[in-house]
C-alpha cells in the first residue's frame, strides 16, 4: 500500500518518462483462493466466542447455574488439578479410551486386511461392517449392557466397536484404491504374494489407515461421555455427572475441557506419526 | 483366453496368428512375426494400432483380453513402462530389487544403479529424483534380472527432448552390454530409426511394414524416415506445402 506514493515519488526525482514497465510491477494478480491463515488467524473465533462469554456471564447475562464463567471455570481446574483430584480421574477416563482403541484398532486392521486382500473376506465381512456403520455406537449400549454387564468390560467394547469402523473403512479403502498400475508392476517383475502384500498392498494402504485412526483417536474420547455416564464411580465422565446433581456447572466446563484436550493432544500425536511415516511423499523442496 | 505360451528355446520370439480384440473391434492380428535372439525392434504405429496391445500380449500382461494364437516368448521378460512406475515409499533401491531375493540381489541393485548413473542416490525416495533420473531407476530395474527379453512401452515419451536423447544413448550402451532382444513401442519415426535395428509399422493391428533400415548416407536415412511416415499416412512434404498456402 505505501509502495505506490514512494515510488511515484523517486519516478518525479528521476524524470523517466516512461512509467508502464514500473506499473506493470504493481498490478496485483487476482487471488481465486483466500490466503492460508496462520496460528493467530486461526484463534480468531474462539477468542471471541470466549469474550463474549466472559462478557456475558460478568453482565449476569448468562447466570452461574446456566453455564459458569471462563474464568470461574480456569479457577475451578487448576484447584482440581492442584488438589490432585482430577489426576485419577483422567487415568481412569484415558485407560478406558486407550485400551478401546487399541483393541478396536486391532480388530479394524484385521477385519480390513482379511476383507481387502481376499474375495472371501470381502464377501463375508465388508457388508457387516457396512450395516455396523449404520447403527450409532450409543444404540448398542443396551445390548452391550446385558450381554457384558454395566463394568469396565462393556465400557471397552463399546469404545472398540466404535473405532473399529473408521480403522476399517480407511484401511480398505487405501487397499481396494491401490493403483493397479503397481499391480502391473508386481507381475511383471514375478513377486508373489507374500512379497507383494509387504511391499505393496500394506505401504499402499498406509496413509488410508492413518487417516481412520486420526478419526478413531478422537472418537474412543468422545464415546467416553457417555459411557461413563453408566455406573462409573470414576472417570471424566463420572466427575461431570456428579457435578449435574450438584448444579456445579463449573466442573461440568473443566471436564468438557479435558475431554477437548485429549483428543486434540490424541489427534495431534497421531498427525506427527503420520508425518513421519509417510515423509517418502515429500519432493525436492523439503 | 486360449494362447499358447509354449517354452523357448532361445532369447527368441515367435508369434503365429496372435489376434486380440476389445469387444467386437479387432486390436491385433499377425500371422507369423519372428524376432531373432539380440535383435532391437521398435514398434510403431498411430494411435490405436495395436502396438501397445502386442506389446502387452508378449509382456504377458493382457489376461484379462480375449484372443487366440500362439507365442513365443523367453522366460525372463523385462517390462519398462511409459511411467516409471517405481513405488513412492520404497527407497530407489529397493524398487530396483522388486521381485528379486537375497543380498546378492542388492549387490546386483547397486551395481545396476551405478550402471545408469545413479550411484549414491540408493537410499532416496523416488519423489527426490527428476523425470529421467526416475526412468533410470526403471531402467535399472529392468536391467538387473538379466532378462533375455526387454519390453518396453514408449519408455521415453514422457520426457523432454535433450533428456530422450541421452536415454538413447544410455539404452543403446546398456543393451550393447547385456544383449537382450529389445521390443520398443514409439510414436516417435525419430526414436525408431536411432535404436530400431528392425522398424515395424503397425496398422489396425496388422504389420503393415517391415524394415531393416541401414541408412549409409543423410540421404539414405532421410529417405527411410518419408518411407516409414507414409506407411503411418503422413505426408510431410505436402503437409508442409500445404501450409506454405496462404490463406
Amino acid at each position: 500500500m505505501t509502495t505506490t506514493p514512494i515510488r511515484q515519488q523517486e519516478r518525479s526525482h528521476v524524470g523517466t518518462p516512461t512509467g508502464t514497465t514500473e506499473e506493470r510491477s504493481h498490478v496485483r494478480l487476482a487471488r481465486l483462493a483466500p490466503r492460508q491463515l496462520g496460528p493467530v488467524g486461526l484463534a480468531i473465533g474462539p477468542l471471541a466466542a470466549l469474550v463474549l462469554w466472559q462478557v456475558s456471564s460478568s453482565t449476569g447475562l448468562l447466570p452461574p447455574q446456566q453455564l459458569a464463567s471462563p474464568w470461574t471455570a480456569v479457577t475451578t481446574g487448576r484447584e482440581m488439578f492442584t488438589s490432585g483430584e482430577l489426576l485419577p480421574h483422567l487415568a481412569a477416563s484415558a485407560k478406558r479410551a486407550y485400551l478401546g482403541l487399541a483393541l478396536g484398532t486391532v480388530l479394524g486392521l484385521g477385519l480390513a486386511l482379511a476383507s481387502g486382500l481376499s474375495r472371501a473376506g470381502e464377501a463375508s465381512i465388508d457388508s457387516l461392517v457396512q450395516v455396523k456403520r449404520a447403527i450409532p455406537t450409543l444404540a448398542l449400549i443396551p445390548l452391550a449392557i446385558l450381554w457384558l454387564g454395566i463394568g469396565e468390560t462393556m465400557k471397552v467394547a463399546v469404545i472398540a466397536t466404535s473405532v473399529l469402523v473408521p480403522i476399517y473403512i480407511n484401511t480398505h479403502a487405501g487397499l481396494r484404491g491401490i493403483d493397479h498400475r503397481y499391480v502391473e508392476l508386481a507381475q511383471t517383475t514375478e513377486m508373489g504374494r507374500a512379497e507383494f502384500v509387504r511391499r505393496v498392498a500394506l505401504p499402499g494402504a498406509l496413509p488410508g489407515f492413518l487417516t481412520g485412526l486420526r478419526l478413531a483417536v478422537t472418537m474412543c474420547w468422545t464415546a467416553l461421555v457417555v459411557l461413563e455416564q453408566i455406573n462409573a464411580t470414576e472417570g471424566i465422565g463420572y466427575v461431570m455427572n456428579r457435578a449435574r446433581d450438584f448444579g456445579q456447572t463449573d466442573v461440568i466446563v473443566v471436564g468438557l475441557v479435558v475431554y477437548a484436550a485429549m483428543g486434540l493432544l490424541s489427534d495431534s500425536v497421531v498427525k506427527a506419526v503420520q508425518r513421519r511415516a509417510l515423509s517418502y511423499r515429500k519432493g525436492l523442496g523439503s | 483366453m486360449s494362447t499358447h505360451h509354449a517354452p523357448p528355446a532361445t532369447s527368441a520370439v515367435h508369434l503365429r496368428r496372435l489376434s486380440r480384440s476389445y469387444g467386437e473391434k479387432t486390436a491385433l492380428s499377425v500371422d507369423d512375426l519372428t524376432i531373432a535372439p539380440g535383435e532391437f525392434v521398435c514398434l510403431i504405429g498411430r494411435s490405436g494400432s495395436g502396438k501397445s496391445t502386442l506389446l502387452r500380449a508378449l509382456a504377458g500382461l493382457d489376461n484379462d483380453v480375449t484372443g487366440s494364437g500362439h507365442i513365443e516368448v523367453p522366460e525372463r521378460r523385462s517390462v519398462l513402462f511409459q511411467d516409471s512406475r517405481l513405488l513412492p515409499w520404497a527407497s530407489v533401491v529397493d524398487n530396483v530389487t522388486l521381485g528379486l531375493k537375497g543380498e546378492a540381489s542388492r549387490v546386483a541393485a547397486r551395481d545396476s544403479l551405478a550402471d545408469v548413473g545413479l550411484a549414491g542416490r540408493e537410499s532416496d525416495y523416488p519423489s527426490r529424483l527428476s523425470g529421467g533420473e526416475q526412468q533410470r531407476v526403471a531402467l535399472a530395474r529392468s536391467l538387473v534380472r538379466e532378462p533375455q527379453l526387454l519390453l518396453a512401452d514408449e519408455p521415453f515419451g514422457a520426457l523432454d527432448a535433450l533428456t530422450r536423447l541421452r536415454m538413447h544413448a544410455l539404452l543403446r550402451r546398456l543393451v550393447a552390454e547385456h544383449r537382450p532382444t529389445v521390443v520398443l513401442v514409439t510414436h516417435d519415426v525419430d526414436e525408431a530409426l536411432s535404436l530400431g535395428e528392425r522398424v515395424l509399422v503397425l496398422e489396425d493391428g496388422r504389420v503393415v511394414l517391415d524394415r531393416r533400415p541401414t541408412p549409409r548416407t543423410a540421404q539414405d536415412r532421410l529417405d527411410e524416415r518419408q518411407r516409414l511416415l507414409a506407411a503411418l499416412g503422413v505426408d510431410e512434404r505436402n503437409a508442409d506445402q500445404r501450409l506454405d498456402v496462404p490463406a
